[in-house]
């Protein structure tokens, strides 16, 4: 007789309510008005007059059970034992007896977490996986993230930025990461090396010829086996054929780069939310701790710190002071890849005497 | 037995500084744990993340992994130097969906630590980017006991793969003065009711649902959701003129105008004479930069509801995209109000699986065929609301213009006699 197995219950997402606090229970819907209370602290007040203060911080976001208990035992010695995560990953404890916001700092101060990311900050930087899980990774988020953090944490535990800063990145092209004021990002810089004898086994063709953006795959016999070829000249080694089709080899020590893309903003607020674009590349992909790409953005950060107006994201800034102005106060080089050639791509060519001397 | 460790000189470098170290964590696992197979599992991980370190390269392939009755939700890993490093060669991660607005009693998450060391690594992000907790590092068996153990105390996988994915609200209504809807309900209706959907992929490519409860879009739900519901308002924001004085009395005159009255995108406010804020509320696009800034002053109206934005997405294939403008406003305060978005949700879905191309995202669907098909094919009217701004090439074919005329008006006279 066949093995019985277990049926699964389909319960999708479970309800929020029962984990919540149960002042933002019995205050749902019913806020009033916030304030930052200090960095890595927001005091939120409802209408029934009742306040919860919220204590965020930084994490290795991967976390062993170790570091979770850790993070647990906190919450339930200095908290009321209730807390939610981030989208960048931080971790939110709520109380609501003000007395206990300093005992609760100095607790994941001491046990090497590290409160901040609120208001006007450098918040942790949003990432994925990279060598340590993904399969298609050039580059490892995780460590880039963790080296550049150490760089960054005076910024992430202070309101020292004219606006709050989003970092993120991403191990490939497609850029999991999202959207940030400043994204790190993989390029590469070389098409595929395509291992002829396994594509026949591995890879469906034709879904792989569909992949690509710039239809630079085609079908052909190599050694007299079923394989793919890339049109070289075409090709622009952005990594898309490589998931579905392994042996279409995209990663590459040398060749595959990080390159840095800044003003990717999702809010609506002022502007309408806005894509990042490009401004450095070939920056070399060098672990354990990419020295190159940190000292990039610590650059961008500066210039932004210092130019942008309060409340000006890093867009806004750019916006005002026009993109001549960013590649001089920041002394990268403005090449012949920084004007797009993709689709829509005239929409982004200055067809107005508009230029600032 | 004591394990051989591997020598780590690069990944080691990332114990160095203030940042908590991930590094240290997985040492931990290996070091500290009463469990040998977690042991040995870290060290054959940090063995295998040493030598991507040193030679550059990823040693991760996917596969086929799935628990019984489901299709999707783990993302299956085989290592390809599994005989040097095999305690980790087989290290799939579960994607289980987190309760909605990312909560958590610190009981609940030591209840999901003991399950997970007791069958997986011991190794866990809370959240991944589409919002899932990532169970990082089991094998086979593993995900099946991991899964059947979670899911007998209320949670369920995710997606992964060509499905509707994990959604993902923000804190909203719960704890934020600014939300415009009960974010969490709306998101557990949409997702909850694409079970189906969600743990067997059988559509074109992913699609996803992100609910913000204002246009400060927490949650990045135009840039990177197939489906965004943002919570919006369209009456007057309210102002509470005592305490606009209050700001200005703290700030200066000068901070006011430079960075609220000025800031504003249709220069719909202006400071008065005495301090107090009048506000052209008919042309105010509920952007929330003078919110944000005063928001003890000012708030969203009481009249609320929904904008809905679909087509969102990254990169792959043609270039990221954001949601385009499809319901510019809708009460979300009844049950019927439930069922018609969920309904929309219903209809996108549908119209996207029969006609997306394979790999192919709802806006790069929308981007091939044109908003207008894709809103007939749901079945929805069209509206200003949904263009920056009109054509500007005159090739186009309008011969039934007296037609599409026609229906603008109708509408527009049942809505005047619907009031």
């Amino acid at each position: 007789m066949a093995q019985q197995h277990r049926t699964p219950i389909e319960s999708g997402c479970p309800d929020g309510f029962q984990y919540m606090h149960p002042v933002m229970r019995k205050n749902y819907g019913q806020w009033k008005y916030h304030e930052h209370t200090r960095p890595g602290v927001l005091m939120h007040a409802a209408h029934s007059g009742d306040q919860v203060w919220t204590v965020k911080a930084g994490t290795q976001r991967i976390l062993d059970v170790y570091s979770l208990r850790k993070l647990c035992e906190i919450g339930e010695t200095f908290g009321d034992g209730y807390v939610r995560f981030t989208l960048r990953s931080n971790i939110e404890y709520m109380v609501t007896d003000e007395a206990k916001v300093q005992p609760l700092i100095d607790a994941l101060e001491n046990a090497g977490f590290v409160v901040g990311g609120t208001g006007n900050s450098v918040a942790m930087i949003s990432h994925t996986q990279g060598w340590l899980h993904c399969d298609i990774p050039g580059t490892d988020a995780s460590g880039v993230v963790k080296a550049m953090m150490d760089e960054l944490i005076d910024e992430f535990k202070n309101h020292n930025m004219p606006n709050r800063v989003h970092l993120t990145t991403s191990c490939c092209q497609i850029n999991c990461g999202g959207q940030g004021d400043i994204a790190i990002n993989v390029q590469h810089t070389k098409p595929p090396k395509i291992r002829h004898d396994l594509v026949a086994n591995v890879c469906e063709r034709p879904s792989v010829v569909a992949r690509c953006p710039v239809a630079a795959i085609r079908p052909a016999l190599v050694n007299g086996k079923p394989s793919l070829e890339v049109d070289e000249k075409k090709c622009i080694c952005c990594g898309a054929c490589f998931p579905p089709c392994p042996p279409m080899q995209i990663n590459d020590p040398e060749h595959t780069k990080l390159a840095i893309w800044v003003g990717g903003n999702h809010s609506n607020a002022r502007s309408k939310p806005s894509f990042q674009k490009l401004v450095a590349a070939g920056i070399p992909n060098n672990p354990p701790r990419w020295p190159e790409a940190t000292a990039i953005v610590k650059n961008i950060l500066k210039a932004y710190k210092e130019d942008a107006r309060d409340w000006e994201r890093i867009n806004d800034w750019i916006d005002r002071i026009g993109w001549p102005r960013f590649f001089e106060m920041t002394g990268l080089p403005f090449t012949k890849f920084h004007i797009d050639n993709w689709r829509g791509a005239r929409e982004r060519l200055n067809a107005s005497t508009h230029i600032r001397f | 037995m004591a394990i051989e460790k591997h020598d780590t000189p690069m990944i080691d470098q990332l114990e160095d500084g203030p940042w908590p170290s991930f590094i240290s964590g997985i040492k931990r696992m290996r070091d500290q744990h009463p469990d040998q197979r977690i042991n040995a599992m870290a060290n054959d991980l940090l063995g295998q993340l040493e030598h991507s370190y040193e030679t550059r390269k990823g040693y991760w392939k996917g596969g086929t992994v799935s628990v019984y009755g489901y299709g999707g939700g783990i993302i299956p890993r085989f290592s390809e130097v599994g005989k040097q490093f095999p305690a980790s060669k087989e290290f799939h991660t579960l994607r289980v969906q987190p309760p909605a607005g990312n909560m958590y009693s610190t009981e609940m998450l030591r209840q999901l630590a003991d399950s997970w060391e007791k069958h997986g690594s011991g190794m866990v992000t809370f959240h991944g980017q589409t919002g899932n907790i990532m169970f990082i590092g089991t094998d086979t068996p593993g995900t099946q006991h991991f899964f059947d153990e979670v899911n007998d105390y209320g949670f369920d996988l995710g997606g992964a793969g060509p499905c509707v994915r994990t959604a993902m609200c923000c804190v909203g209504a719960a704890r934020c003065e600014q939300s415009n809807c009960n974010e969490q309900s709306i998101m557990r209706h949409l997702v909850n009711n694409f079970t189906d959907d969600v743990h067997r992929p059988a559509l074109p490519y992913k699609f996803k649902f992100k609910v913000s409860g204002c246009p400060n879009d927490c949650v990045n739900a135009i840039e990177r959701a197939d489906m965004a519901v943002i919570g919006t308002w369209r009456d007057d924001m309210k102002i509470d003129q005592d305490e606009v004085k209050a700001f200005v009395e703290k700030k200066g005159r000068k901070y006011v105008i430079d960075n609220v009255v000025s800031r504003c995108p249709t220069n719909c406010m202006s400071l008065n004479d005495d301090d107090t804020l009048d506000v052209d509320n008919r042309n105010c696009v509920r952007c929330m930069h003078c919110l944000n800034v005063m928001n003890k002053a000012l708030s969203p109206g009481d009249d609320k509801g929904v904008t809905i934005l679909i087509g969102g997405k990254r990169t792959l294939k043609i270039g990221d995209l954001m949601g385009t403008v499809v319901v510019p406003f809708m009460k979300m305060d009844t049950s019927e109000d439930y069922e018609r978005i969920v309904e929309i949700a219903e209809e996108t879905i549908d119209f996207f699986a029969e006609n997306a191309l394979e790999h192919e995202r709802t806006g790069e669907m929308i981007e091939r065929i044109g908003l207008v098909n894709f809103l007939e094919g749901i079945g929805i009217e069209v509206d200003p609301n949904m263009v920056s701004s009109p054509r500007q090439v005159s090739y186009v074919r309008m011969d039934d213009w007296d037609e599409e005329a026609a229906k603008w008006f109708n509408r527009q006279g049942e809505e005047a006699a619907a009031g």
